[in-house]
């Protein structure tokens, strides 16, 4: 039976280990950033010379790290794109700005280790040449915020902060800054014109790509809290030894973020792609199964943006034989690794780890409206098809739920769905699209079922209240 | 009553302002601090802000009636954020709010927030709260409150009168 596999959430949960410096260090705290500004530089067999910041920043590639925030991104490449010669600062930013519906991953470490936070990103600083850096922290997360700052001032008198930190000759301030409850501060150039004050609208890309310009239109960082994090354990491990965690393309581990219909919800770190969307959900050690008497009805896989997926679904994936030769296997859905290339197969996505689960005791209509609800609320309203489109499908799910509903109402849905996708500055409007496309094609059925009763009763002037739009 | 920020919180803000390259990044830290101290963001707030920073008051105004978190109007003393997305929902966010509401004698049928007449609670929906494994959560003023059950919402009740 597989199990979790604890790296960056080793300590957090033992019995007494609390987030100040002191038991940091106790437990080895601290150690990776001495060794990495203590790194060397190295000659490369082609003759090639690295400075010590870009032996750190190989490794970071090497390891395979994938960005734990929802796109799953290499790390090391996005630090590869940073414009590191047109002689502005370049700044990093933490991205903690949790948000994406079904995800409580990033709080355990803000909460129980803002440390090992703070490591990962002086490491990450040192390494980037970054010398001003901010947190951006959901402003649900007022504990959070003082533990940081907390941290912040601990890191600065011993050291790790600061004017020449640990005599590196590098300078490095890192700021806490508060968002307040705005779902688009998580899309990185959202997050960054927050951070300078503004509304969070999203930049268009090109031109405004974060490694060019970003705050303040210099070359900017953007990393999630985990990512962060495990930055410093690609430095204590370096990268291959780092890469032989999890699976090929999808190394190390990450902290799976589990809840819903299950009997055990929770936060579960795992080796990428070592256990399965199946484990997870039903392994005693895990989510221990759906509740008694149920049956597993949809997953969202990876936060409340990734398309669902349906119980009984089987799936194509390609995989590497033996011989090297790519073949196509049949996985059923509770078989899929928990990865995030096999899930980006099978349609969907990892995203930010976060899994949903739903048992039949479920309306699809009732979940689809719920999260509606949320992309009409969340959208900035910068790009019409989105802040049009998601208000419209929420309307729309919300006659549904009301008793209005309509045998066609799949269709619908789905063209509103598809007028959005595509046709915004930023991936919100994929995000609020994608699920309703998902679950209208999924389960078409219910939604044509719930449309004909709706219909029926009407007719019988059986309506119930609700059916005005 | 005239408008007047205490010296203590003007010069921590003062501090804020020194973290930033540009001032104008200090906006949503001194809205935070100003909403603690003042219970919400006033129009007088928001001009000393923009003057402070060097914005026209609408610069930060957007930001009031953007932010899901700035209140334009007073609160009540005990804020009830009950988490309305999925995964508290499935663990029954509405029976909870609208037992919040009942009990506080207000309209569970009422969308956005609500404040009771005496100043005491304001209830309110609010997203995804980012504890999803605990659900249904529900936030009272700065403190989280997993697997809230009929209980807790009595003791809440209890404590804010």
């Amino acid at each position: 039976m597989p199990q979790e596999y604890r790296l960056i959430l080793k300590h957090a949960d033992q019995p007494g280990y609390t987030p100040d410096i002191a038991c940091y260090l106790r437990h080895g705290g601290y150690e990776a950033l001495k060794k990495a500004v203590a790194t060397p530089g190295r000659e490369l067999p082609d003759g090639k010379k690295q400075s010590p910041r870009e032996v750190i920043r190989d490794e970071v590639l090497k390891s395979g790290l994938r960005g734990r925030g929802g796109a799953g991104f290499s790390a090391g490449l996005k630090w590869s794109f940073v414009d590191r010669r047109g002689g502005k600062p370049i700044y990093l930013v933490c991205n903690a700005d949790e948000s994406e519906p079904g995800t409580f991953k990033d709080r355990q470490i803000l909460h129980k280790d803002p440390h090992q936070l703070l490591e990962g990103m002086i490491i990450s600083c040192w390494a980037n040449d970054v010398k001003l850096a901010y947190i951006y922290i959901r402003g649900e997360m007022p504990r959070g915020a003082r533990l940081l700052n907390q941290a912040l001032d601990e890191a600065r008198a011993q050291g790790f902060l600061g004017k020449n930190i640990l005599g590196s000759g590098h300078d490095l301030e890192i700021h806490v800054h508060r968002g307040a409850g705005a779902y688009i501060c998580g899309e990185e150039t959202g997050l960054i014109e927050s951070l300078e004050g503004k509304r969070p609208y999203p930049r268009i890309k090109p031109p405004y790509f974060p490694a060019v310009l970003g705050l303040y239109m210099a070359p900017t960082i953007v990393n999630n809290v985990e990512t962060l994090c495990h930055v410093r354990h690609v430095v204590q491990l370096g990268g291959a030894e780092y890469a032989k965690l999890g699976t090929p393309n999808n190394t190390g581990t990450r902290i799976v973020s589990l809840s819903g219909d299950v009997r055990n919800p929770g936060y579960f770190e795992v080796e990428v792609g070592k256990v399965t969307l199946g484990q997870l959900i039903l392994d005693a050690n895990f989510g221990g199964g759906v509740r008694p008497g149920r049956s597993l009805k949809a997953i969202i896989p990876g936060g409340s943006s990734s398309k669902v997926l349906k119980a009984g679904e089987k799936f194509k994936l390609r995989r590497k034989g033996a011989d090297g030769q790519m073949t196509q296997v049949e996985v059923d859905l509770l078989d899929l690794p928990y990865d995030f290339d096999s899930l980006q197969q099978a349609g969907t996505m990892s995203g930010s780890g976060a899994v949903i689960v739903m048992d039949d005791s479920r309306s699809m209509v009732d979940a689809i409206a719920n999260l509606s609800e949320f992309y009409a609320h969340e959208s900035c309203g910068q790009c019409t098809p989105c802040r049009e489109g998601a208000l419209w499908m929420s309307k729309a799910l919300h006659r549904m739920t009301s008793g209005g509903g309509r045998p066609e109402d799949a269709d619908y849905l789905r063209d509103i769905a598809q007028n959005i996708q595509g046709r915004t500055i930023c991936a919100f409007g994929e995000a609020a699209a994608w699920p309703v496309l998902s679950f209208v094609s999924k389960f078409r059925e219910e939604f044509a079922e719930r449309g004909k009763a709706d219909e029926a009763a009407r007719a019988q002037g059986l309506s119930r209240s609700g059916t005005h739009h | 009553m005239a408008f007047s920020v205490p010296a203590g919180l003007e010069a921590e803000l003062e501090a804020l302002v020194a973290r930033y390259p540009q001032k104008r990044s200090a906006s949503l830290m001194f809205l935070h601090a100003l909403q603690e101290h003042f219970g919400f963001v006033s129009n007088e707030a928001v001009e000393w802000t923009a003057a402070r920073l060097g914005l026209q008051p609408i610069n930060v105004l957007e930001l009031v009636t953007f932010y899901p978190m700035f209140r334009q109007e007073k609160l009540g003393r005990t804020q009830v954020k009950v988490c309305r997305t999925l995964s508290c929902a499935l663990a029954g966010a509405s029976e909870l709010r609208a037992q919040f509401c009942t009990r506080l004698g207000l309209d569970a049928g009422r969308h956005g927030p609500q404040t009771t007449p005496d100043g005491k609670f304001t209830v309110e929906f609010v997203e995804c709260l980012a504890d999803c494994g605990n659900a249904p959560v529900v936030m009272v003023n700065d403190d989280l409150i997993g697997k809230c059950s009929g209980a807790d919402c009595d003791r809440v009740i209890a404590k804010g009168q």
